[in-house]
Protein backbone atom coordinates (compact mmCIF):
# COMPACT_ATOMS: atom_id res chain seq x y z
CA UNK A 1 0.00 0.00 0.00
CA UNK A 2 1.56 3.39 -0.87
CA UNK A 3 1.66 5.80 2.12
CA UNK A 4 3.10 8.56 0.42
CA UNK A 5 2.93 10.64 -2.57
CA UNK A 6 5.87 12.92 -3.07
CA UNK A 7 5.17 16.27 -5.33
CA UNK A 8 7.51 16.94 -8.14
CA UNK A 9 10.09 19.72 -6.65
CA UNK A 10 13.08 21.29 -7.48
CA UNK A 11 16.13 19.43 -5.50
CA UNK A 12 17.44 22.13 -3.34
CA UNK A 13 20.59 19.61 -2.50
CA UNK A 14 21.15 19.36 -6.36
CA UNK A 15 20.69 23.44 -6.97
CA UNK A 16 23.54 23.81 -5.23
CA UNK A 17 25.99 21.90 -7.79
CA UNK A 18 25.09 24.86 -10.34
CA UNK A 19 22.30 26.67 -9.26
CA UNK A 20 24.23 30.71 -8.42
CA UNK A 21 24.34 32.24 -11.46
CA UNK A 22 22.27 35.75 -10.01
CA UNK A 23 20.26 36.43 -12.64
CA UNK A 24 16.92 35.82 -10.67
CA UNK A 25 14.69 39.08 -9.59
CA UNK A 26 15.58 41.02 -6.60
CA UNK A 27 13.73 39.63 -3.91
CA UNK A 28 11.73 43.10 -3.11
CA UNK A 29 11.25 44.00 -6.36
CA UNK A 30 7.41 42.88 -6.90
CA UNK A 31 4.12 43.59 -5.09
CA UNK A 32 5.34 43.69 -1.69
CA UNK A 33 7.80 45.78 -0.49
CA UNK A 34 7.04 45.13 3.38
CA UNK A 35 8.24 41.71 3.59
CA UNK A 36 10.23 39.18 1.80
CA UNK A 37 9.55 35.69 -0.21
CA UNK A 38 11.98 34.40 -2.37
CA UNK A 39 9.54 31.14 -3.02
CA UNK A 40 7.15 33.09 -5.27
CA UNK A 41 10.07 33.97 -7.56
CA UNK A 42 11.17 32.37 -10.54
CA UNK A 43 14.47 30.96 -11.56
CA UNK A 44 15.63 32.99 -14.71
CA UNK A 45 18.26 30.09 -15.60
CA UNK A 46 16.02 28.00 -17.42
CA UNK A 47 18.72 25.19 -18.30
CA UNK A 48 19.60 24.72 -14.60
CA UNK A 49 16.09 25.14 -12.77
CA UNK A 50 15.49 21.48 -13.29
CA UNK B 1 14.46 19.27 9.48
CA UNK B 2 10.60 18.41 8.42
CA UNK B 3 7.44 20.19 8.84
CA UNK B 4 3.97 18.75 9.05
CA UNK B 5 0.74 20.18 8.76
CA UNK B 6 -3.01 19.19 7.47
CA UNK B 7 -4.83 21.53 5.80
CA UNK B 8 -7.67 21.47 2.90
CA UNK B 9 -7.81 17.58 3.64
CA UNK B 10 -4.47 16.99 3.27
CA UNK B 11 -1.52 15.53 5.33
CA UNK B 12 1.24 17.63 4.30
CA UNK B 13 4.91 16.92 4.87
CA UNK B 14 8.02 19.20 4.07
CA UNK B 15 11.45 18.68 3.85
CA UNK B 16 13.09 21.60 4.46
CA UNK B 17 15.81 21.07 3.05
CA UNK B 18 15.69 18.83 -0.04
CA UNK B 19 12.56 20.99 -0.87
CA UNK B 20 10.70 18.05 -1.19
CA UNK B 21 6.66 17.58 -0.93
CA UNK B 22 4.62 14.97 0.87
CA UNK B 23 1.33 14.28 0.73
CA UNK B 24 1.07 11.32 3.13
CA UNK B 25 -2.02 9.12 4.77
CA UNK B 26 -2.67 9.49 8.63
CA UNK B 27 -0.49 6.42 9.24
CA UNK B 28 2.88 7.45 7.54
CA UNK B 29 1.88 11.19 9.18
CA UNK B 30 2.25 9.68 12.53
CA UNK B 31 5.35 7.69 11.71
CA UNK B 32 6.93 10.99 10.16
CA UNK B 33 6.31 12.67 13.51
CA UNK B 34 8.23 10.13 15.50
CA UNK B 35 10.72 9.00 12.88
CA UNK B 36 13.96 10.76 14.57
CA UNK B 37 13.02 10.32 17.97
CA UNK B 38 12.48 6.37 18.13
CA UNK B 39 13.36 3.47 17.75
CA UNK B 40 11.83 1.39 14.87
CA UNK B 41 10.06 -1.19 17.52
CA UNK B 42 9.01 1.60 19.51
CA UNK B 43 7.50 3.44 16.47
CA UNK B 44 5.32 -0.01 15.38
CA UNK B 45 4.28 -0.33 19.03
CA UNK B 46 2.68 2.97 19.32
CA UNK B 47 1.29 2.97 16.34
CA UNK B 48 -0.21 -0.21 16.94
CA UNK B 49 -1.84 0.70 20.33
CA UNK B 50 -2.82 4.41 18.25
CA UNK B 51 -5.03 2.10 15.49
CA UNK B 52 -5.74 -1.09 17.85
CA UNK B 53 -9.42 -0.83 16.82
CA UNK B 54 -8.89 -0.31 13.11
CA UNK B 55 -8.91 -3.25 11.68
CA UNK B 56 -7.62 -2.07 7.67
CA UNK B 57 -4.75 -0.73 9.59
CA UNK B 58 -2.69 -4.47 9.99
CA UNK B 59 0.97 -4.56 11.58
CA UNK B 60 2.47 -5.06 7.78
CA UNK B 61 0.50 -1.97 7.03
CA UNK B 62 2.79 -0.06 9.86
CA UNK B 63 6.31 -1.75 8.46
CA UNK B 64 5.80 -1.25 4.96
CA UNK B 65 4.96 2.20 5.80
CA UNK B 66 8.26 2.63 7.91
CA UNK B 67 10.35 1.25 5.13
CA UNK B 68 8.77 4.01 2.86
CA UNK B 69 9.79 6.47 5.10
CA UNK B 70 13.01 5.41 5.34
CA UNK B 71 13.39 4.83 1.98
CA UNK B 72 12.79 8.65 1.50
CA UNK B 73 15.02 9.19 4.28
CA UNK B 74 17.89 7.70 2.67
CA UNK B 75 17.05 8.95 -0.94
CA UNK B 76 17.67 12.90 0.66
CA UNK B 77 14.16 13.22 0.59
CA UNK B 78 13.30 13.20 4.10
CA UNK B 79 15.26 14.46 7.21
CA UNK B 80 18.09 16.05 4.43
CA UNK B 81 20.48 17.57 7.02
CA UNK B 82 21.34 21.32 6.28
CA UNK B 83 24.99 21.58 4.68
CA UNK B 84 23.94 24.57 3.25
CA UNK B 85 25.53 27.36 5.71
CA UNK B 86 29.40 27.22 3.84
CA UNK B 87 27.81 28.19 0.89
CA UNK B 88 25.76 31.55 2.71
CA UNK B 89 27.77 33.80 2.03
CA UNK B 90 29.01 32.74 -1.90
CA UNK B 91 26.39 34.33 -4.01
CA UNK B 92 27.13 37.36 -2.32
CA UNK B 93 31.05 37.09 -2.64
CA UNK B 94 30.57 36.07 -6.11
CA UNK B 95 28.60 39.05 -7.45
CA UNK B 96 29.84 41.53 -5.11
CA UNK B 97 29.76 45.06 -6.29
CA UNK B 98 26.79 43.91 -8.66
CA UNK B 99 23.73 46.28 -8.10
CA UNK B 100 20.86 44.64 -10.14
CA UNK B 101 17.69 46.44 -8.97
CA UNK B 102 17.20 50.34 -8.06
CA UNK B 103 13.80 51.11 -6.17
CA UNK B 104 14.03 55.23 -7.92
CA UNK B 105 12.20 57.24 -5.28
CA UNK B 106 11.19 59.49 -8.18
CA UNK B 107 8.68 61.85 -5.98
CA UNK B 108 8.58 62.25 -2.13
CA UNK B 109 5.31 63.33 -1.97
CA UNK B 110 2.44 61.95 -2.30
CA UNK B 111 -1.66 63.63 -3.13
CA UNK B 112 -2.93 61.32 -0.67
CA UNK B 113 -2.59 61.38 2.91
CA UNK B 114 -2.55 57.88 4.10
CA UNK B 115 -1.92 57.81 7.98
CA UNK B 116 -0.51 53.85 7.94
CA UNK B 117 2.17 55.24 5.31
CA UNK B 118 5.24 53.74 6.24
CA UNK B 119 6.76 56.65 3.93
CA UNK B 120 5.14 59.20 5.91
CA UNK B 121 2.94 60.03 3.23
CA UNK B 122 6.00 60.12 0.80
CA UNK B 123 7.94 62.06 2.56
CA UNK B 124 10.33 59.93 4.23
CA UNK B 125 10.36 61.79 7.71
CA UNK B 126 12.31 64.49 5.50
CA UNK B 127 11.16 67.85 3.16
CA UNK B 128 9.30 66.65 0.15
CA UNK B 129 11.14 66.77 -3.27
CA UNK B 130 10.86 65.29 -6.85
CA UNK B 131 13.97 63.69 -8.60
CA UNK B 132 15.46 65.89 -11.82
CA UNK B 133 16.33 63.90 -15.24
CA UNK B 134 19.84 64.69 -14.46
CA UNK B 135 19.77 62.82 -11.37
CA UNK B 136 17.11 59.99 -12.84
CA UNK B 137 19.90 59.57 -16.01
CA UNK B 138 22.68 59.38 -13.38
CA UNK B 139 21.35 56.48 -10.99
CA UNK B 140 20.76 54.98 -14.27
CA UNK B 141 23.98 55.20 -15.51
CA UNK B 142 25.19 54.11 -12.32
CA UNK B 143 23.20 50.76 -12.50
CA UNK B 144 24.79 50.25 -15.46
CA UNK B 145 27.97 50.78 -14.65
CA UNK B 146 28.15 48.81 -11.76
CA UNK B 147 25.67 45.67 -12.57
CA UNK B 148 28.70 43.91 -13.85
CA UNK B 149 27.44 41.12 -16.63
CA UNK B 150 24.18 40.80 -15.29
CA UNK B 151 21.53 41.33 -17.93
CA UNK B 152 17.95 42.22 -16.74
CA UNK B 153 17.82 45.09 -14.52
CA UNK B 154 15.21 46.13 -12.46
CA UNK B 155 14.06 49.62 -12.11
CA UNK B 156 10.86 50.34 -9.97
CA UNK B 157 9.46 53.99 -9.83
CA UNK B 158 8.32 54.30 -6.12
CA UNK B 159 7.54 57.08 -4.16
CA UNK B 160 5.35 58.97 -2.72
CA UNK B 161 3.23 59.11 -5.65
CA UNK B 162 5.25 58.65 -8.94
CA UNK B 163 2.97 59.99 -11.17
CA UNK B 164 3.56 63.61 -9.26
CA UNK B 165 6.33 63.51 -11.25
CA UNK B 166 5.34 61.60 -14.66
CA UNK B 167 7.63 63.07 -17.23
CA UNK B 168 10.63 62.51 -15.66
CA UNK B 169 9.59 58.64 -15.10
CA UNK B 170 9.03 58.71 -19.18
CA UNK B 171 12.23 60.70 -20.23
CA UNK B 172 14.13 57.96 -17.93
CA UNK B 173 12.31 55.39 -19.49
CA UNK B 174 13.19 56.80 -22.48
CA UNK B 175 16.84 57.45 -21.80
CA UNK B 176 17.53 53.54 -20.98
CA UNK B 177 15.83 52.34 -23.65
CA UNK B 178 18.26 54.71 -25.83
CA UNK B 179 21.27 53.05 -23.91
CA UNK B 180 20.59 49.24 -23.10
CA UNK B 181 21.23 47.96 -26.08
CA UNK B 182 25.05 49.13 -26.60
CA UNK B 183 25.76 47.68 -22.44
CA UNK B 184 23.56 44.56 -23.50
CA UNK B 185 21.01 45.55 -20.85
CA UNK B 186 17.10 44.54 -20.48
CA UNK B 187 15.80 47.48 -18.37
CA UNK B 188 12.64 45.99 -16.60
CA UNK B 189 10.71 48.71 -15.13
CA UNK B 190 7.73 48.25 -12.84
CA UNK B 191 5.68 51.70 -11.71
CA UNK B 192 3.81 51.76 -8.28
CA UNK B 193 0.96 54.40 -8.10
CA UNK B 194 -2.24 55.33 -6.09
CA UNK B 195 -4.12 55.89 -9.02
CA UNK B 196 -5.15 59.34 -8.55
CA UNK B 197 -3.39 60.60 -11.95
CA UNK B 198 -3.90 58.06 -13.90
CA UNK B 199 -4.89 59.17 -17.51
CA UNK B 200 -4.72 57.70 -21.62
CA UNK B 201 -1.08 59.13 -21.38
CA UNK B 202 -0.41 57.37 -18.42
CA UNK B 203 -2.20 54.28 -19.22
CA UNK B 204 -0.57 53.38 -23.15
CA UNK B 205 2.92 54.46 -21.33
CA UNK B 206 3.06 52.03 -18.78
CA UNK B 207 1.14 49.32 -20.54
CA UNK B 208 4.11 49.73 -22.98
CA UNK B 209 6.75 50.01 -21.14
CA UNK B 210 6.49 48.85 -17.05
CA UNK B 211 6.52 45.16 -16.73
CA UNK B 212 4.60 45.40 -13.94
CA UNK B 213 2.02 48.06 -12.26
CA UNK B 214 1.79 47.75 -8.73
CA UNK B 215 -1.79 49.33 -8.50
CA UNK B 216 -2.91 50.29 -4.58
CA UNK B 217 -6.39 49.61 -3.50
CA UNK B 218 -7.32 48.04 -0.24
CA UNK B 219 -10.40 46.25 -1.22
CA UNK B 220 -13.97 47.75 0.29
CA UNK B 221 -14.64 51.60 -0.27
CA UNK B 222 -15.67 52.08 3.36
CA UNK B 223 -12.18 49.88 4.38
CA UNK B 224 -9.99 52.21 1.47
CA UNK B 225 -11.00 55.39 2.39
CA UNK B 226 -10.37 54.71 6.06
CA UNK B 227 -6.54 55.36 5.50
CA UNK B 228 -6.35 56.55 1.60
CA UNK B 229 -7.68 60.01 1.90
CA UNK B 230 -6.54 62.96 0.25
CA UNK B 231 -5.44 66.58 2.10
CA UNK B 232 -8.88 67.83 2.29
CA UNK B 233 -9.96 64.24 3.68
CA UNK B 234 -12.17 62.89 0.84
CA UNK B 235 -11.53 58.91 0.46
CA UNK B 236 -10.28 57.99 -2.88
CA UNK B 237 -12.13 55.04 -3.78
CA UNK B 238 -14.54 56.22 -6.90
CA UNK B 239 -12.18 58.17 -8.30
CA UNK B 240 -9.63 55.63 -8.66
CA UNK B 241 -11.11 52.40 -9.05
CA UNK B 242 -12.33 53.36 -12.82
CA UNK B 243 -9.13 54.24 -13.65
CA UNK B 244 -7.50 50.87 -12.86
CA UNK B 245 -10.14 49.07 -14.67
CA UNK B 246 -9.62 50.74 -17.81
CA UNK B 247 -5.63 50.28 -17.01
CA UNK B 248 -5.87 46.91 -16.11
CA UNK B 249 -8.19 46.29 -19.29
CA UNK B 250 -5.96 47.78 -21.50
CA UNK B 251 -2.68 46.15 -19.86
CA UNK B 252 -3.62 42.96 -22.43
CA UNK B 253 -2.73 40.44 -19.90
CA UNK B 254 0.57 42.22 -18.67
CA UNK B 255 1.80 41.80 -15.38
CA UNK B 256 0.21 43.85 -12.75
CA UNK B 257 -1.07 43.69 -9.05
CA UNK B 258 -4.11 45.47 -7.04
CA UNK B 259 -2.28 45.37 -4.09
CA UNK B 260 -3.83 46.51 -0.35
CA UNK B 261 -3.14 46.72 2.90
CA UNK B 262 -4.82 45.37 6.08
CA UNK B 263 -4.76 46.95 9.33
CA UNK B 264 -6.81 46.35 12.56
CA UNK B 265 -9.40 47.84 11.06
CA UNK B 266 -9.76 45.28 8.60
CA UNK B 267 -8.36 42.07 9.72
CA UNK B 268 -11.19 40.41 7.81
CA UNK B 269 -9.27 41.54 5.01
CA UNK B 270 -11.29 38.13 2.94
CA UNK B 271 -13.65 40.74 2.02
CA UNK B 272 -11.14 43.29 0.52
CA UNK B 273 -9.73 40.07 -1.88
CA UNK B 274 -13.57 39.37 -2.89
CA UNK B 275 -14.31 43.07 -3.60
CA UNK B 276 -10.90 43.26 -5.45
CA UNK B 277 -12.76 40.27 -7.76
CA UNK B 278 -15.79 41.93 -8.23
CA UNK B 279 -14.46 44.63 -9.66
CA UNK B 280 -12.77 42.13 -12.65
CA UNK B 281 -9.39 42.27 -11.17
CA UNK B 282 -7.91 39.07 -11.43
CA UNK B 283 -3.80 39.80 -10.00
CA UNK B 284 -3.76 41.12 -6.32
CA UNK B 285 -1.69 41.61 -3.17
CA UNK B 286 -3.06 42.38 0.13
CA UNK B 287 -0.20 42.99 2.77
CA UNK B 288 -0.32 43.03 6.30
CA UNK B 289 0.36 46.92 7.77
CA UNK B 290 3.80 47.19 9.13
CA UNK B 291 4.18 49.66 12.07
CA UNK B 292 4.98 50.06 15.77
CA UNK B 293 3.22 47.96 17.53
CA UNK B 294 1.19 51.13 19.85
CA UNK B 295 0.26 52.29 16.59
CA UNK B 296 -3.79 52.66 16.22
CA UNK B 297 -3.56 50.47 12.68
CA UNK B 298 -1.22 47.84 14.20
CA UNK B 299 -2.58 43.84 14.57
CA UNK B 300 -3.72 43.01 17.40
CA UNK B 301 -3.05 38.98 18.76
CA UNK B 302 -7.53 39.02 18.52
CA UNK B 303 -6.58 40.26 15.05
CA UNK B 304 -3.65 37.85 14.35
CA UNK B 305 -6.04 34.86 14.80
CA UNK B 306 -8.57 36.23 12.72
CA UNK B 307 -6.20 36.71 9.79
CA UNK B 308 -4.92 33.53 10.29
CA UNK B 309 -8.15 31.91 9.30
CA UNK B 310 -8.50 34.38 6.74
CA UNK B 311 -5.39 33.24 5.30
CA UNK B 312 -7.30 29.57 5.20
CA UNK B 313 -10.06 30.54 3.49
CA UNK B 314 -8.36 32.92 0.94
CA UNK B 315 -6.56 29.44 0.21
CA UNK B 316 -9.85 27.40 -0.32
CA UNK B 317 -11.18 30.66 -2.04
CA UNK B 318 -8.52 30.25 -4.33
CA UNK B 319 -9.50 26.61 -4.64
CA UNK B 320 -13.03 27.15 -5.20
CA UNK B 321 -12.54 29.63 -8.45
CA UNK B 322 -10.22 27.16 -9.74
CA UNK B 323 -12.79 25.21 -10.29
CA UNK B 324 -15.29 27.45 -11.78
CA UNK B 325 -12.94 28.22 -14.40
CA UNK B 326 -12.28 31.93 -12.70
CA UNK B 327 -9.05 31.94 -11.24
CA UNK B 328 -7.01 34.34 -9.38
CA UNK B 329 -3.26 35.10 -8.28
CA UNK B 330 -2.81 35.96 -4.65
CA UNK B 331 0.87 37.28 -5.08
CA UNK B 332 2.05 35.26 -1.72
CA UNK B 333 0.77 31.84 -2.67
CA UNK B 334 2.58 32.42 -5.97
CA UNK B 335 4.93 29.03 -5.32
CA UNK B 336 6.42 27.29 -8.32
CA UNK B 337 7.42 23.76 -6.69
CA UNK B 338 9.87 22.65 -9.62
CA UNK B 339 11.21 26.41 -10.90
CA UNK B 340 11.28 28.06 -7.85
CA UNK B 341 15.06 29.48 -6.59
CA UNK B 342 18.23 27.81 -6.09
CA UNK B 343 20.03 27.50 -3.16
CA UNK B 344 22.32 30.40 -3.48
CA UNK B 345 19.11 32.57 -3.62
CA UNK B 346 17.59 30.69 -0.88
CA UNK B 347 19.73 31.59 1.79
CA UNK B 348 21.64 34.70 0.60
CA UNK B 349 19.33 36.97 2.21
CA UNK B 350 16.92 39.64 0.56
CA UNK B 351 19.68 41.54 -1.24
CA UNK B 352 19.09 44.81 0.46
CA UNK B 353 22.11 47.51 0.50
CA UNK B 354 24.12 44.89 -1.56
CA UNK B 355 22.14 43.92 -5.21
CA UNK B 356 19.27 46.40 -4.34
CA UNK B 357 18.99 49.41 -3.59
CA UNK B 358 16.75 52.80 -3.46
CA UNK B 359 18.05 56.51 -4.52
CA UNK B 360 16.56 59.51 -3.10
CA UNK B 361 15.66 62.15 -5.58
CA UNK B 362 18.70 64.12 -4.36
CA UNK B 363 20.66 60.59 -5.46
CA UNK B 364 21.44 59.50 -2.22
CA UNK B 365 21.79 55.68 -2.21
CA UNK B 366 19.97 53.61 1.20
CA UNK B 367 19.98 49.49 1.09
CA UNK B 368 16.30 49.74 0.54
CA UNK B 369 13.42 52.11 0.74
CA UNK B 370 12.62 51.29 4.18
CA UNK B 371 15.84 52.61 5.14
CA UNK B 372 15.29 55.58 3.53
CA UNK B 373 15.27 58.86 6.24
CA UNK B 374 17.40 57.13 8.82
CA UNK B 375 20.99 58.67 8.31
CA UNK B 376 22.84 56.67 9.42
CA UNK B 377 21.59 54.05 6.60
CA UNK B 378 22.61 56.20 3.62
CA UNK B 379 25.08 54.24 1.99
CA UNK B 380 26.83 57.12 -0.78
CA UNK B 381 25.46 58.74 -3.31
CA UNK B 382 25.11 57.83 -7.04
CA UNK B 383 28.03 59.56 -8.35
CA UNK B 384 31.02 58.21 -5.62
CA UNK B 385 29.10 55.09 -5.14
CA UNK B 386 28.84 53.19 -2.09
CA UNK B 387 31.10 55.08 0.65
CA UNK B 388 29.61 53.70 3.73
CA UNK B 389 31.41 50.58 3.22
CA UNK B 390 30.87 49.46 7.23
CA UNK B 391 27.22 49.74 6.81
CA UNK B 392 27.06 47.57 3.32
CA UNK B 393 29.29 44.94 4.90
CA UNK B 394 26.56 44.88 7.27
CA UNK B 395 24.48 44.07 4.59
CA UNK B 396 26.18 41.64 3.08
CA UNK B 397 26.31 39.48 6.26
CA UNK B 398 22.60 39.63 6.30
CA UNK B 399 22.15 36.03 5.10
CA UNK B 400 20.00 33.30 6.33
CA UNK B 401 22.37 32.13 8.92
CA UNK B 402 23.00 35.85 10.11
CA UNK B 403 19.06 35.24 11.81
CA UNK B 404 19.44 33.32 14.89
CA UNK B 405 16.11 32.48 15.26
CA UNK B 406 15.72 31.64 11.65
CA UNK B 407 18.08 27.76 12.22
CA UNK B 408 15.25 26.31 14.15
CA UNK B 409 12.65 27.84 11.39
CA UNK B 410 11.26 25.43 9.06
CA UNK B 411 10.40 28.43 6.46
CA UNK B 412 13.62 29.91 6.56
CA UNK B 413 14.79 28.40 2.43
CA UNK B 414 11.11 30.14 1.40
CA UNK B 415 12.11 33.83 3.32
CA UNK B 416 15.63 33.71 2.92
CA UNK B 417 15.77 35.60 6.84
CA UNK B 418 13.17 37.56 5.68
CA UNK B 419 12.72 41.61 5.42
CA UNK B 420 15.78 43.67 7.04
CA UNK B 421 14.04 46.61 7.07
CA UNK B 422 10.77 44.93 9.36
CA UNK B 423 13.86 43.07 11.77
CA UNK B 424 15.70 46.53 11.97
CA UNK B 425 12.76 48.13 12.65
CA UNK B 426 11.13 45.38 15.15
CA UNK B 427 15.16 44.88 16.93
CA UNK B 428 17.07 47.14 16.19
CA UNK B 429 19.15 44.83 14.40
CA UNK B 430 19.01 43.58 10.31
CA UNK B 431 19.97 40.35 11.26
CA UNK B 432 17.12 40.36 14.19
CA UNK B 433 13.33 38.91 13.18
CA UNK B 434 9.70 40.95 12.76
CA UNK B 435 7.84 37.89 14.72
CA UNK B 436 4.42 38.96 14.18
CA UNK B 437 5.75 39.19 10.33
CA UNK B 438 6.57 35.38 10.63
CA UNK B 439 3.96 34.27 12.09
CA UNK B 440 2.27 35.54 9.05
CA UNK B 441 4.67 34.82 6.50
CA UNK B 442 4.75 30.47 7.91
CA UNK B 443 0.79 30.73 7.50
CA UNK B 444 0.99 32.20 4.34
CA UNK B 445 3.52 29.55 2.71
CA UNK B 446 1.43 26.72 4.32
CA UNK B 447 -1.40 27.57 2.33
CA UNK B 448 0.27 28.12 -0.47
CA UNK B 449 2.11 24.54 -0.55
CA UNK B 450 -1.31 23.55 -0.18
CA UNK B 451 -2.74 25.10 -3.33
CA UNK B 452 0.14 24.02 -5.39
CA UNK B 453 -0.30 20.38 -3.59
CA UNK B 454 -4.32 20.31 -5.15
CA UNK B 455 -3.54 21.91 -7.73
CA UNK B 456 -0.50 18.84 -8.63
CA UNK B 457 -3.43 16.39 -8.17
CA UNK B 458 -5.83 17.39 -10.60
Amino acid sequence: MEHIKTIETRNLCESAKNGGCGECQTSCQSACKTSCGIANQQCENAEESK
Amino acid sequence: MIHQYKQGGYNIVLDICSGSVHVVDEVAYDIIGMFEEKSRGEIIAAMKEKYADRSDITETDLEECYEQVEGLKKAGKLFAPDTFEPMAGALKEKTAGVVKALCIHIAHTCNLNCAYCFASQGKYQGERAIMSLEVGKRALDFLIENSGSRHNLEVDFFGGEPLMNWDVVKEMVAYARSIEKEHNKNFRFTLTTNGLLIDDDVIEFANKEMSNVVLSLDGRKEIHDRYRVDYAGNGSWERIVPKFQKLVEARGGKNYYMRGTFTHANPDFLKDIQQMLDLGFSELSMEPVVCAADDPSALTEEDMAVVMDQYEKLAELMLQRDKEGKPFTFYHYMIDLTGGPCIYKRISGCGSGTEYMAVTPWGDLYPCHQFVGDEKFRLGDIWKGVTNTEIQQEFAACNVYAHPECRDCWARLYCSGGCAANAYHATGSVTGIYEQGCRLFRKRMECAIMVAVDRAFR
